[in-house]
């Protein structure tokens, strides 16, 4: 299963370690995102992948073969660039064609398949352009075709969307998996944005200050976030501070004048993490009151000043009547929508 | 931009009279001793009469047909052009390797290749002049301790010597010049071509190499003509036994005292010099207009 292994990997530059501890396997035609803020060592990390780094301590393992004794010119990885890095002095299809001239294929073979690869990435007609004569967005798919017409075992992408806008990236993120999928092609992604790894990935690898923070489905990491670090940078979430009273019977979960049944497991201070958009109002509950009211179109966004602390709480536009500014509220939520850690440290 | 004519006319004026101070300096110490060289290599002179305002082309006639002149011309773009190389074969990869360096190696050396440029051209060159110095020059007694050579060989008053000590001045400017267009290349650029496959001569040949060709030969604009018009490098190697054409007309106007030849070398000079660097600058526009904009 294991098609690309990571084993802890550690990367470190004088006495500062940027990645530690990393390992990671990835399945054959895997989709698998490194997610986090910049300085998290996620571009490290992609790039000991590539060869471009060597790591300091650990092993990456491609079907089973050690990569770091392989050439970076012969680990036969396809990478998309941040900057694309496309040779401004050649024509698109001289750019797509020069790996397969670096693989000696013959010219024809060579020919057909710059046409078709770059056909696939919606750029047929392009072939005689030049890079600076094509928007972002077409530059973007060349650098693209350029990674995927070597047949690579594996492809790294470093943030390959960061560069376009809002509209254009979001038609790439749908092409982009569609093309994966099609090709079945292993793919990494590296990004700091997390609807563009919840959106693509079959699997996150949430990183902090060079460690794995969770590794997950896109829906295990939102829902079951590892640690504080991950439901705070995974969309947006409430967090309070509560305890358990394990003296009565059944145990009780405390915060201020609220309290309900606490789950089996923990005892003493605890940090009550909800998702907004899993808070409801209702009769019973967290008394609060709410502060601002902002439409968004599609949803509400109400900012709430409960006992506990400010909440933020997401309704979907549904048309039914909602509370104004000002007004009294009751913040409910099902039980298993409220994930509870220890307080200060990871669940 | 759609200003209405009155405003035209008064954005033109004001636009004249910000330059005007400019322009009456560009006028005064460039455009009219241009004019009046140009002038002076239509006059005639004479050993005894001197110098006689009238318009003949004695010595344009002269200098087009006495092979002497024609020597000297090929001799003065023979140097710039050797000179060009030799900046370009080695000033080139001092640039890209001067751009992998990192932080204070990078700000040691580029003080170190920046450093002709902050020494008299004169001083630097009376320094070539002793290390070539004769027979027992420092340079030839290296060269032949290392075994290179048999005997000393000839540097001062020939064109290697000349050749070599230009290189030397005109260096940073070759340097500067290359160094400017690495700055625009993407740094991620050699890693692309080596995760395709490339080797790292392939990398330099196919990716770096075309994307400083720009830098290269503006610079080569810059060392030919200057190489080319050099006067206080030739005078001193070369001196009187071997002449380029800015020694020449400076024998001309100081020694022989005939102006008005002199004044034709120059502009000969002069238009020969605009004429290639006009040249060969459209060239290379119309070779890298299509990429780099």
């Amino acid at each position: 299963m294991s098609f690309l292994e990571l084993d802890r990997v550690a990367k470190q530059f004088g006495a500062q370690t940027v990645v530690d501890d990393f390992s990671l396997t990835v399945g054959k035609g895997e989709f698998v995102s490194f997610l986090g803020p910049s300085g998290c060592g996620k571009t490290t990390t992609l790039q000991m992948i590539a060869g471009f780094l060597d790591p300091t301590r650990g092993a990456i393992r491609l079907e089973g073969h050690d990569l770091t004794v392989v050439q970076p010119a012969k680990r036969g990885l396809g990478i998309v660039f941040q900057s694309y890095a496309l040779f401004p002095h050649m024509t698109a299809a001289e750019n797509v064609a020069f790996g397969l001239e670096m693989r000696r294929v013959p010219r024809s073979e060579c020919s057909e398949r710059v046409r078709a690869t770059l056909a696939m990435v919606g750029l047929a007609g392009y072939e005689e352009r030049y890079p600076r004569r094509m928007s972002g967005g077409q530059q973007q798919r060349v650098a693209l075709a350029r990674a995927l017409v070597i047949r690579p075992s594996v492809l790294l992408l470093d943030e390959p969307l960061s560069n376009l806008d809002a509209k254009l990236r979001e038609e790439m993120q749908i092409e982009l998996r569609q093309i994966q999928r099609n090709l079945g092609t292993t793919t990494i992604l590296v990004t700091h944005d997390q609807n563009e790894a919840m959106s693509l990935s079959d699997r996150i690898v949430v990183m902090s200050q060079g460690r794995i923070e969770q590794i997950g489905t896109p829906q295990e990491t939102y829902e079951r976030p590892a640690s504080a670090f991950v439901s705070q940078f995974l969309g947006k979430t409430n967090d309070f501070a509560a305890t358990i009273d394990r003296t009565a019977t059944p145990g009780q979960l405390i915060a201020g004048s609220w309290s309900a049944p606490a789950p089996a497991g923990l005892a003493g201070p605890v940090t009550v993490s909800i998702r907004p958009e899993r808070i409801g109002f209702g009769d019973a509950g967290l008394a609060a009151k709410i502060v601002t009211r902002i439409f968004q179109g599609n949803h509400w966004l109400f900012q709430c000043e409960s006992e506990c602390g400010a909440v933020i709480v997401i309704r979907q536009n549904d048309g039914q009547p909602q509370p104004a500014e000002g007004e009294a509220v009751r913040l409910a939520w099902r039980p298993e929508d409220m994930s509870l850690r220890r307080a200060g440290g990871a669940a | 931009m759609s200003a209405a004519p009155a405003t035209d006319g008064r954005d033109a004026r004001t636009a004249w009279l910000l330059t005007a101070p400019a322009l009456m300096l560009f006028v005064g110490v460039l455009v009219i001793p241009l004019a009046m060289t140009v002038m002076l290599s239509f006059h005639d002179w004479g050993q005894y009469k001197g110098i006689e305002p009238v318009f003949i082309l004695k010595n344009w006639h002269e200098v087009a047909t006495d092979p002497y002149f024609a020597e000297m011309f090929w001799r003065t773009f023979r140097i710039a052009l050797l000179t060009t190389l030799i900046t370009a074969v080695l000033g080139a990869p001092e640039a890209y390797i001067l751009n992998r360096m990192s932080g204070r190696w990078k700000s040691f050396f580029l003080l170190v290749i920046l450093g002709p440029l902050l020494i008299s051209v004169v001083a630097r060159t009376l320094g070539w002049a002793l290390l070539f110095g004769g027979n027992n020059g420092l340079v030839n007694k290296l060269l032949m301790s290392l075994g290179l050579i048999g005997s000393p060989l000839p540097f001062m008053f020939t064109e290697t010597g000349i050749v070599i000590a230009l290189a030397h001045v005109m260096m940073p400017f070759m340097v500067l010049s290359v160094w400017a267009a690495l700055q625009r290349v993407d740094p991620q650029i050699e890693n692309a071509a080596l995760s395709l496959g490339a080797g790292p001569f392939t990398i330099i040949r196919r990716i770096v190499l075309p994307q400083i060709m720009p830098g290269v030969l503006s610079g080569a604009i810059i060392v030919f003509s200057l190489s080319a018009s050099a006067f206080a490098t030739p005078a001193i190697i070369g001196g009187r036994r071997l002449k380029v054409a800015a020694t020449l007309a400076y024998d001309e106007f100081l020694n022989t005292l005939n102006w008005p030849l002199g004044a034709a070398v120059a502009v000969l000079l002069l238009v020969a010099l605009v004429l290639i660097v006009v040249g060969s600058n459209a060239l290379i526009e119309r070779r890298y207009a299509e990429v780099f904009r």
